[in-house]
């Protein structure tokens, strides 16, 4: 009878689990479909560049016929969302190399699917945030930035970067770079100027959408650099545990206000144009998608004048690619002045390319003489001194202070999680 | 095919036939050897290969898993936090599952003892109906419902009130909705299966219907009601994705180990994934103390 009643038990309790994963494993794009125990294969040992420097690809032959990308949403587009914005067909026309893409909303999301699918993607769009962890893991490959011709032509500014090259080594091609800007619904809300009118005013009344990443504790340090200058914060991802509190108390006394936490832009869009959200950080795109609707959603976009954290985009490779000429192949085709320019033009954001702003601002579909002085493409142009590209916290302070210890990302990731609560 | 071409493979079988004569164990071994291999190996090995990863250590930089035993990512789950969105988590499913009972009850009642069998079987279509569609469809529609913009808002505008909207109200609702089924089917089988002579007896023996219902068909169904609870309590421990979409940022226990898996700290998501395990062994203990299973 006992062994009959165990039996039964285990039954159960397998049946109940089965239960349980069915709706969990149904969204195909939530990262728990592949728990992978561990990443070991591309850890041990990690390969870090060699001082002789590394062995890189001396010339880039025939494509392979396939190619997997990882990218941010609007960075690979296949004509599916808008049929005038299509450069994938073009690149499996010229190259034959099919192109399978998924994209991912946080840089978190990304690093995670990249590192747990440690075979998965050829090509990785990754801002700064993940670009250095991959690197410095051996999860990407040193790029050959001769094979790539398109390179002499990205922005100087953007070449040689503490996020995308290390030692020396390139490990990417630079895309492009934006900010994190401010969105409103004009109807809810008067015109926005600056972060703290609203969105850090303890006291506002309105409904507020957020950035559901721990690197938003980062804006919050950006608006202490200008309202509370005795906290000495010169890098908003190096604060130490007076500025990390200090950023923490911002945004628990905005905690009451938040409605939505979004890392998918289609879910921002739905919230804002339901009324459940009356302002928010936002991409360019995700205001430019809501005003061309029909009819369209009332929403005014700003860069705050209190500056903002952004990014700075670098296209990598797997370090275990079998696809290593198609992936060339699409590093090329990507920082060319049309799709450089195309993706700057849809997503929002500055382009990498230097002549991608004549192409914009000349090719038909686009003529948007304008585009490239909203988003001060130009080199060296002033407003990229109030951006903050997105980067990992280190415990060693990444502004390069060595009295004190910083906030390491994983107390950020916990603080993240315990301010939500 | 001639007779002659058939016959080895005939006497093979024959040959194995006789073989198993006279053998139970041996037959009893064929026949389940595969499914119980995969229950242990599937199910129980990657259970064991998640426990194994609670135990690791990582880079904190690059993710990394390092094989170095620590018992830290136990002593995390003790951080305020994980605490009280766990007991967050348990009080949704205690809630979920009182409310899939009561609105259960009656329609299961109905539908097993009242409904002529016509009814009774488009009834249990349309119970069964909801569980044809996607579960994420589900969700959304009722994203739609309860948004600012939303039909209930609208539909509840001319009395001057306002619907839940997003939060844990709102998300009490949607879970209702998602696993009330889970609930009423398991009810409907308990309640199908008392004889209608033990009712009857109790009316002759002049027992009312309150005390027929308290003493004969409440008791009756109790192993019944525990089964559908079972359902109902895990389902709701387990989401992450309907608080993720519906909670305004309230975190569940399927959030906290999504956010660690995603840092990506595997080892301290394992530790927590064994927490909604611990509480459904314990249910299931609790449950079986019950009865429930005798209602399986």
């Amino acid at each position: 009878m006992a062994t009959r009643r165990t039996l039964g038990l285990v039954a159960v309790l397998a049946l109940v689990a089965t239960a349980c994963a069915g709706p969990a494993a149904s969204p195909s794009a939530a990262p728990t479909a592949n728990v992978t125990p561990a990443p070991t294969a591309p850890g041990t040992p990690a390969p870090t560049p060699a001082p002789t420097g590394p062995t890189l690809p001396t010339s880039v032959g025939e494509g392979e016929g396939a190619l997997t990308i990882l990218n941010w949403p609007g960075y690979v587009e296949d004509g599916s969302t808008d049929a005038n914005y299509d450069w994938v067909h073009p690149f499996q026309e010229q190259t034959g190399c099919q192109v399978t893409f998924q994209s991912f909303g946080t840089s978190d999301e990304a690093f995670s699917l990249f590192t747990t699918n440690p075979d998965q993607y050829d090509v990785i769009s990754a801002s700064g945030d993940a670009s250095k962890r991959l690197a410095l893991a051996g999860y990407v490959q040193p790029i050959n930035v001769e094979l790539v011709p398109n390179y002499a032509d990205i922005y100087s500014s953007l070449k040689d970067q503490p996020y995308n090259t290390f030692d020396g080594v390139h490990y990417g091609i630079p895309h492009g770079r934006g900010a994190n800007q401010l969105m409103w619904r004009t109807d809810k809300a008067s015109d926005q100027t600056r972060w703290d009118q609203e969105m850090f005013n303890p006291d506002t009344t309105l409904n507020l959408s957020v950035y559901d990443a721990a690197v938003y504790i980062a804006d919050a340090a950006v608006e202490l650099m200008n309202t509370k200058p005795e906290l000495h914060i010169t890098n908003p991802y190096a604060l130490d545990d007076t500025q990390f509190q200090a950023a923490i108390d911002l945004l628990t006394a905005q905690r009451p206000h938040v409605k939505t936490y979004w890392t998918d832009y289609v879910a921002q869009m739905d919230s804002f144009r339901n009324g459940d959200v009356d302002l928010g950080t936002t991409w360019q795109v995700i205001a430019n998608l809501l005003q061309a609707e029909d009819p369209p959603v009332a929403v005014g976009i700003v860069n705050p004048e209190e500056g903002a954290t952004g990014w700075s985009d670098t296209w990598m490779v797997n370090s275990h690619t079998q696809h290593i000429n198609c992936a060339y192949k699409w590093l090329d085709y990507v920082a060319s002045p049309k799709v450089n320019g195309s993706i700057a033009y849809w997503f929002g954001e500055a382009p990498g390319n230097s002549k991608a702003c004549d192409f914009i601002a000349s090719a038909d579909g686009f003529s948007d003489a304008t585009h490239c002085d909203i988003f001060h493409a130009a080199d060296n142009d002033p407003f990229w001194t109030n951006i903050h590209y997105w980067q990992t916290p280190e415990a060693t302070c990444v502004d390069g202070r060595t009295d004190v210890q910083c906030k390491d990302f994983d107390a950020w990731s916990s603080a993240w999680t315990t301010l939500k609560g | 095919m001639t007779n002659a071409e058939r016959a080895p493979q005939r006497s093979f079988l024959r040959g194995l036939a006789t073989s198993l004569e006279g053998r139970p164990r041996l037959r009893l071994a064929l026949l389940l050897g595969l499914p119980l291999l995969a229950l242990v190996l599937i199910y129980f090995g990657s259970l064991a290969i998640l426990f194994l990863n609670a135990f690791w250590q990582r880079d904190t930089f690059t993710g990394h898993v390092i094989r170095e035993f620590t018992l830290e990512n136990f002593v995390d789950l003790g951080r305020p936090v994980f605490i009280s969105v766990t007991l967050r988590t348990i009080g949704m499913a205690i809630a979920v599952t009182l409310t899939c009972a009561v609105i259960a009850f009656p329609i299961a009642y109905y539908m097993a003892r009242v409904a002529s069998p016509r009814v009774r079987g488009a009834l249990v279509v349309a119970v069964l109906m909801p569980l044809w569609a996607s579960y994420l469809i589900k969700i959304y529609s009722w994203k739609l419902i309860l948004s600012e913009a939303g039909v209930l808002n609208w539909a509840l505008s001319p009395l001057g009130i306002k619907g839940p909207g997003f939060g844990e109200i709102g998300l009490w609702l949607v879970f209702t909705y998602l696993w009330l089924p889970y609930m009423i089917l398991p009810l409907f089988a308990g309640l199908e299966r008392i004889p209608s002579s033990l009712i009857e007896a109790s009316s002759d023996l002049g027992a009312r219907a309150v005390t027929t219902f308290r003493r004969i068909i409440l008791p009756l169904t109790f192993p019944a009601l525990v089964a559908g609870s079972i359902f109902t309590f895990s389902l709701t421990l387990g989401d992450y994705i309907t608080p993720n979409q519906i909670a305004s940022g309230k975190q569940f226990i399927g959030n906290l180990i999504l956010a660690d898996f995603g840092v990506p700290n595997l080892p301290l998501a394992a530790a927590e994934a064994f927490v909604p395990l611990a509480i459904i062994v314990a249910y299931l203990l609790i449950a079986r103390r019950l009865g429930a299973f005798e209602a399986l």
